[in-house]
């Protein structure tokens, strides 16, 4: 008899957490690591507190054949998910996602023009950055020129190991203005010139792989000079107490956005905590805790000022950067990665 | 009583049941093989000449050019092929299938999503035929007149295609048959030779730092080899990435090496040895070094160490003695060491991307990048199929020089 108590209290159990899956709650997807704990703090718990919504939130790596399997699927187990600016522009395409409707997330005017498209909002910019030690280097560099300048800077650089980034500051230093840069690199000859360009510099490159690594690089003093993540840099300067220079002029700037997936059951709570971590005071705490921009148009406000200038969205920051572009990486990369390769391993 | 039939057939039966007791205990290791070796592997096999991306989305494009190519049609095609296109377009323009079918086309036309996609959305909300879509199509976007764009589609159109396969090595199927690609974009049998020759340099030195070890350790008593062991084993109980970062530490230009090497006055300037091949000898060299030590050691401890006591007692000078008599006996050591190590740095990748240089990467980089970064997973299983067919050549022809020297030293 005990047993057919037990067994009829897993067979209970085991429908309704089948019922629970049916009617599932809102999960929102972001990156992990120290990233989702701050975005934990700023955003999810205070979420569940105020609405009582329940939220679950996972992480993910990326990659759009994740989402291509759930929402193919027709089963999709996440709502809301963070997604790069290529996963957007691809899944868009491809119908992955839902269209937004702004106006219940705040309307397009509560967020920076470059935070919009038809299938995602915004949720953080960041940066690739030219950085440098101070305690090194007592004349700090203005840009990418003089990245390339081992003449007035003397020793080692490092890189992005692709395409991505690299060609866009080779450009630079080669004297192309930043808004001209993608407009020359469309064209063979400006392929070939930032390849000539970056030629120059070979035997004092190094590539990094990792977003960890340029920090290390600089702490060894492996390198004088490298290109960087700024989130990576400041993290380096508050935990690890060094004293990193970035250099915001010439940055290149990319944005991760939220989407909902087609099909979510959850729509409506998806619209809610969207339009939650899209408003200005919540989205303030962010930056205190992780170096990355914000896009809500009055963010910046709300934050410090000894704190603001540390970020890409600081005014000052902001406007000598350039945005990474999507559609122009979307189509070629596999043809630059292949010829970004032969050239590396060519002495 | 019993008669003889019953017990023969008694006696088949109890021998069926052993053979269906043997069956059973292999058959969990044979099912979990099969599901998570062969069958990924058939499914690589499978994608690297997979192309049903274009036939799916637009059934009717395939239909059309299939009769104007059995025609014997080349060039630009005609009118109906562009209204079928047209059709397709709008018909899977904000699904999946239009990113697929843009996405296959990229690969081999350049520019190829943008063509795909501009076109989409401005055929898309058009009602009707229009007529002469030829004309439609091409005032939208010049390219729908080249033949160019067209061959793209026609190799793109059928369910299973060699383009990856070809791509894998550097190959591509133009006007006039097979070509090679353009020197800058030929850089896959280059990376497949790499991956090789890192693979057999790091087994060489695995083989020349590991034989010495084994045999020293083979030759301790078993208190004192157990501990020995033990510290060839401690690098595994260090996971790959701190192994790697270490290294860095040790040999990056002002790490612990150089500072040593200079301290010593053996050199003035610090030498390069990270970040390029060096680096990555090293690092790979150091992970996989008792993957050799294990198997030579098991091997070596089995060798009675009378038949070299023999050897020498009978005449042979020491170095005959160990070629003639030792090392015969610990080849299937030194086979199985080798093979590991081999089989394992085929497949490295995190240690060369960070300590090797640009001319460092081996394929396995390739083929991650083109999984998870570009998810173009027909290309990396295309990588990872020529992969496989290079390995397995190699292993034949090994086999066979290494039978015959087994022979010329036994006779």
């Amino acid at each position: 008899m005990r047993t057919f108590i037990k067994f009829g209290m897993a067979t209970a159990a085991v429908l309704a957490s089948g019922a629970l899956a049916h009617a599932r709650d809102l999960t929102v997807t972001s990156w992990g690591g120290a990233y989702q704990n701050a975005q934990t703090e700023a955003y999810f718990a205070p979420f569940r507190q105020q609405t009582k919504i329940p939220l679950i939130d996972e992480s993910w790596d990326g990659g759009i054949g994740v989402l291509r399997t759930k929402v193919e699927g027709g089963n999709a187990t996440w709502d809301v998910v963070q997604v790069e600016s290529e996963e957007l522009a691809a899944g868009c395409d491809e119908g992955l996602f839902e269209k937004l409707d702004f106006d219940r997330i705040g309307g397009k005017e509560r967020y920076i023009k470059e935070a919009l498209h038809p299938c995602g909002v915004g949720a953080i910019v960041y940066d690739f950055v030219l950085a440098y030690d101070k305690d090194r280097l007592k004349d700090p560099p203005k840009g990418w020129a003089d990245f390339f300048d081992t003449q007035k800077f003397p020793g080692k650089r490092a890189l992005r190991g692709g395409p991505k980034s690299t060609l866009e500051i080779a450009l630079m230093a080669d004297g192309v203005p930043a808004d001209k840069v993608y407009e020359v690199l469309k064209t063979p000859a400006g392929v070939d010139r930032a390849f000539k360009k970056l030629d120059g510099l070979k035997k004092d490159l190094i590539f990094w792989k990792a977003g960890a690594q340029p920090p290390q690089l600089l702490a060894s003093g492996e390198v004088a000079l490298t290109s960087a993540y700024n989130g990576r840099i400041d993290a380096a300067n508050r935990d690890d107490k060094r004293n990193f220079g970035i250099v915001w002029n010439q940055a290149l700037f990319t944005i991760d956005s939220w989407v909902i997936l087609k099909g979510s059951p959850n729509r409506d709570n998806a619209y809610k905590v969207i339009d939650f971590m899209g408003q200005a005071d919540n989205q303030a705490k962010l930056p205190l805790k992780i170096a990355y921009g914000v896009t809500n148009r009055d963010a910046n406000k709300a934050i410090p000022p000894e704190r603001l200038k540390d970020l890409p969205t600081a005014p000052d920051n902001f406007k000598t950067a350039t945005e990474i572009s999507t559609e122009f990486w979307l189509e070629n990369i596999d043809r630059l990665n292949e010829r970004f390769n032969k050239w590396a391993a060519t002495q | 009583m019993t008669d003889p039939v019953s017990l023969t057939r008694s006696l088949r039966r109890s021998r069926r049941r052993r053979q269906i007791a043997a069956a059973a205990c292999v058959a969990p290791l044979l099912v979990f093989t099969f599901l998570v070796f062969l069958l990924p592997i058939g499914d690589m096999l499978r994608r690297s000449v997979w192309n049903a991306e274009v036939a799916s989305a637009w059934p009717g494009v395939r239909a059309a050019m299939s009769a104007w190519r059995s025609e014997g049609g080349g060039g630009v095609p005609p009118e109906p092929v562009f209204a079928a296109l047209a059709q397709d377009m709008r018909g899977t323009y904000g699904t999946p299938a239009l990113g697929a079918a843009a996405r296959r086309l990229n690969y081999d036309l350049e520019n190829g999503r943008s063509l795909v996609f501009n076109t989409a959305r401005r055929v898309a909300p058009l009602d009707g035929p229009t007529g002469a879509w030829t004309d439609t199509l091409i005032g939208i976007d010049r390219r729908w007149g080249e033949a160019e764009t067209w061959s793209a589609i026609d190799r793109a159109r059928l369910p299973f295609t060699d383009f990856f396969l070809l791509a894998a090595l550097d190959l591509q199927r133009g006007e006039d048959g097979l070509a090679r690609k353009p020197p800058q974009q030929a850089i896959y049998l280059e990376i497949l030779g790499r991956t090789f020759s890192i693979s057999m340099a790091v087994t060489l030195a695995c083989l020349v730092l590991g034989f010495p070890v084994a045999y020293v350790i083979a030759a301790q008593p078993p208190s004192r080899a157990n501990l020995l062991l033990m510290l060839v084993l401690l690098p595994f109980w260090t996971p790959l990435l701190v192994r790697t970062a270490a290294w860095v530490v040790l040999l990056q230009e002002n790490g612990l090496a150089n500072q040593f090497l200079a301290a010593l006055r053996l050199i003035d300037r610090p030498l390069r040895l990270i970040y390029n091949r060096t680096g990555v000898l090293v690092a790979m060299t150091h992970v996989l070094l008792p993957f050799m030590i294990l198997p030579l050691y098991s091997v070596m401890k089995g060798v009675p160490p009378s038949l070299m006591r023999a050897a020498l007692s009978l005449g042979a000078p020491p170095f005959t003695a160990f070629r003639r008599v030792y090392l015969p006996q610990v080849m299937p050591g030194v086979a199985a060491g080798a093979l590991l190590v081999f089989i394992l740095a085929l497949g490295y990748y995190i240690t060369p991307a960070l300590v090797g240089g640009g001319a460092d990467q081996m394929i396995s980089t390739f083929i991650a990048f083109n999984t998870t970064d570009t998810a173009n997973w027909s290309l990396a299983a295309a990588l990872g199929t020529v992969l496989l067919a290079a390995t397995f050549l190699l292993f034949a022809i090994a086999a066979r020089l290494g039978g015959r020297y087994r022979l010329g030293v036994l006779g």
